[in-house]
């Protein structure tokens, strides 16, 4: 398929092997399998419900998984507490209505995880906040609370409060789909930059600019399955199974 | 047919002082007694209720009252007979605390206002100290109040109104907080003896009334101890008491935990934060915060709540206060002695609660859920 895949298994960033997820009665992820290589971008899209939120909180555990083995980083993901944290402390994550910690400023809510679970010095953890604060274009609002800042704002800080913990891989979980149009192209901008780093990242979203922009491949589920996984010239100009064409129909159609 | 001048560009309209009318003390009463018929009647007449009752009651509290005398005879009938209250003031301060030892009890209640000032005003110099100094606190209390190691003891028996109530409300207060926060984490734990530890413990709590705990204290409590052990009846109606609020504390904590969005719990654990770093950094500030209202309110009830003391023997203001409208020189008082102690409550609880609105405001981070 793509040549990450041709790359040696030392340089997998992220692997899924067989994977199944329930709740309850419901068979929300069906038989996942998946190989992130090191400082590949890769778009997860499709409609809701059709368990791609689900499957990038698995890999860091946000959601527990049933079958099958994920391993990050050469961490397999078991109910081990240290092998968890341990997992979580390279993995940054994103969400889609920012989660900041509304009692804390943005720059508290940048330094917490460095000091408390890297143990960083606080100065040093500021300096590295305000350095991560700049890249993202808000270093002036960095006394402020979140509640003052807004939307497009608050998912820069929130990007920076991951890119503190310096992680491997961030995960992005539809995070413009809360936002205004205006602020929307604000946090794509900084999404693109950090992907010209070389950061993996592993994004859901419905952003098919961006998509075309960075990503190395899109994959597409429906049902909780994984329908489509290729690069993006092939994928949208060529896409090979119905549900994805209608489903590119349906979104790109106007 | 354009009939105004539009005489600025358009997107620089300045911006204009409010009409007339619209400010001021004639608009306020405008707005708020006076708006409308029914509004302005109501308002007259509350004024004029307020002048049928005020003035009676300054008179007969302050202008026709007696404040000095030594029984009831030498009171103005038609006005409050404070004297009554200045000739028991010690009894109901002190209860029986002997008089020459009087002074550790004022020690210990200016300690407590210091230890108090800490923990509340965050602009105290000097505040790491301080805070060390407040956890430290309880136990010099016990030791003035009590005495031992050098100071003379003094029996639990003796204590007695204003410093019993404030031994057991802030007993009460201080332990119940944690207790409460310990017990609410605890419900929600996946650990099923924890959980159903807690459960029980809140439900069978709550399920009885605080009468009956203080009775369980008093008499039942000496059966399931070794015979012979002594444990100070006090130090057992402490126990209760703080067990009481606790298990109302829990619910209340409760209520705040459920009121954050699960994405706070997720966000801590994504940054790697472990599950005490999460509680303590990150959910229970804000829970606390959230819950500010029902905690006072709670802490408020249990205050009260020491004066069901009386039940098992411990006199309280109030119960003072009965025990004193009993007295033959002094008969016929209970106005101004329920007054009395109706007042010293007044004052601590609205105190509480006006503490708990600076709180709340100052906590706000221009956050609204």
């Amino acid at each position: 398929m793509s040549e990450a895949q041709s790359n040696s298994t030392n340089d997998l960033c992220i692997e899924i092997r067989n994977m199944n997820k329930w709740y309850g009665d419901f068979h929300v992820l069906k038989n996942i399998n998946l190989e992130v290589a090191r400082g590949e971008k890769i778009v997860i899209c499709g409609p809701s419900g059709s368990g791609k939120s689900t499957m990038i909180r698995c890999i860091n555990r946000l959601e527990e998984h049933q079958e099958g083995d994920i391993i990050v980083d050469g961490t397999e993901l078991t109910n081990d507490l240290k092998n968890i944290d341990a997992v979580r402390r390279e993995v940054g994550m994103v969400f889609q209505h920012f989660n900041l910690f509304p009692h804390l400023t943005v720059l508290e809510n940048c330094t917490l995880a460095p000091i408390w679970v890297r143990n960083t010095p606080k100065l040093e953890a500021e300096a590295t906040a305000m350095e991560f604060l700049e890249r993202v274009k808000i270093p002036e609002q960095a006394n402020k609370y979140p509640g003052q800042l807004s939307g497009g704002q608050q998912q820069r800080v929130a990007i920076a409060r991951s890119l503190c913990m310096r992680p491997n891989i961030m995960l992005f979980d539809e995070p413009t789909s809360a936002l205004d149009p205006e602020m929307i192209k604000e946090v794509l901008d900084t999404m693109v930059s950090l992907a010209e780093e070389g950061i993996t990242m592993l994004c859901v979203t419905h952003e098919m600019g961006f998509a075309k922009k960075v990503a190395d491949r899109v994959i597409f589920m429906d049902e909780g399955e994984i329908i489509e996984s290729n690069n993006p010239h092939e994928f949208f100009d060529n896409p090979q199974h119905d549900r994805t064409k209608l489903f590119l129909s349906q979104i790109l159609g106007h | 047919m354009t009939m105004t001048k539009q005489t600025y560009v358009p997107g620089t309209h300045p911006s204009m002082p409010p009409p007339k009318g619209s400010t001021g003390i004639a608009y306020w009463l405008k707005k708020n007694l006076f708006s409308s018929v029914s509004n302005s009647i109501i308002t007259l007449l509350a004024i004029y209720l307020l002048y049928l009752a005020i003035p009676p009651a300054i008179n007969w509290l302050f202008f026709d009252a007696t404040f000095v005398g030594t029984s009831r005879k030498d009171c103005d009938p038609n006005g409050a007979c404070l004297a009554f209250i200045g000739e028991r003031f010690n009894l109901f301060v002190y209860g029986f605390y002997p008089a020459e030892l009087r002074w550790r009890v004022n020690l210990s209640a200016i300690l407590l206002i210091v230890a108090g000032a800490a923990v509340l005003w965050d602009k105290i110099p000097a505040r790491r100290f301080m805070l060390w100094y407040a956890l430290a606190y309880p136990l010099i209390a016990a030791w003035l109040l009590l005495g031992g190691f050098g100071l003379e003891s003094v029996s639990t028996h003796l204590f007695g109104g204003l410093m019993l109530t404030l031994t057991i409300g802030v007993t009460g207060i201080v332990c119940s907080l944690p207790i409460g926060i310990l017990l609410a984490l605890g419900r929600q734990s996946n650990l099923p003896i924890i959980k159903y530890f807690c459960i029980g413990f809140i439900e069978f709590i709550r399920g009885v009334p605080l009468i009956t705990l203080l009775f369980v204290a008093s008499t039942m409590l000496s059966y399931f101890l070794p015979p012979g052990s002594t444990f100070d009846l006090l130090l057992r109606v402490l126990i209760m008491v703080s067990l009481f609020a606790s298990a109302y504390m829990a619910e209340v904590v409760r209520g705040g935990l459920q009121a954050l969005p699960k994405g706070q719990l997720e966000a801590a654990e994504s940054l790697g934060l472990n599950y005490g770093q999460s509680m303590r950094f990150i959910i229970l500030p804000q829970a606390l915060k959230v819950s500010i209202p029902g905690i006072v309110n709670t802490f408020i009830g249990l205050y009260k709540d020491s004066t069901l003391v009386i039940v098992i023997g411990l006199l309280d203001p109030l119960g003072i206060g009965r025990a004193s409208v009993a007295d033959s020189a002094w008969l016929g008082l209970s106005t101004e002695v329920y007054l009395f102690v109706a007042i010293f409550f007044f004052i601590s609880c609205f105190g509480m609660s006006r503490y708990s609105l600076y709180l709340e405001n100052k906590l706000n981070t221009g956050h609204k859920r």
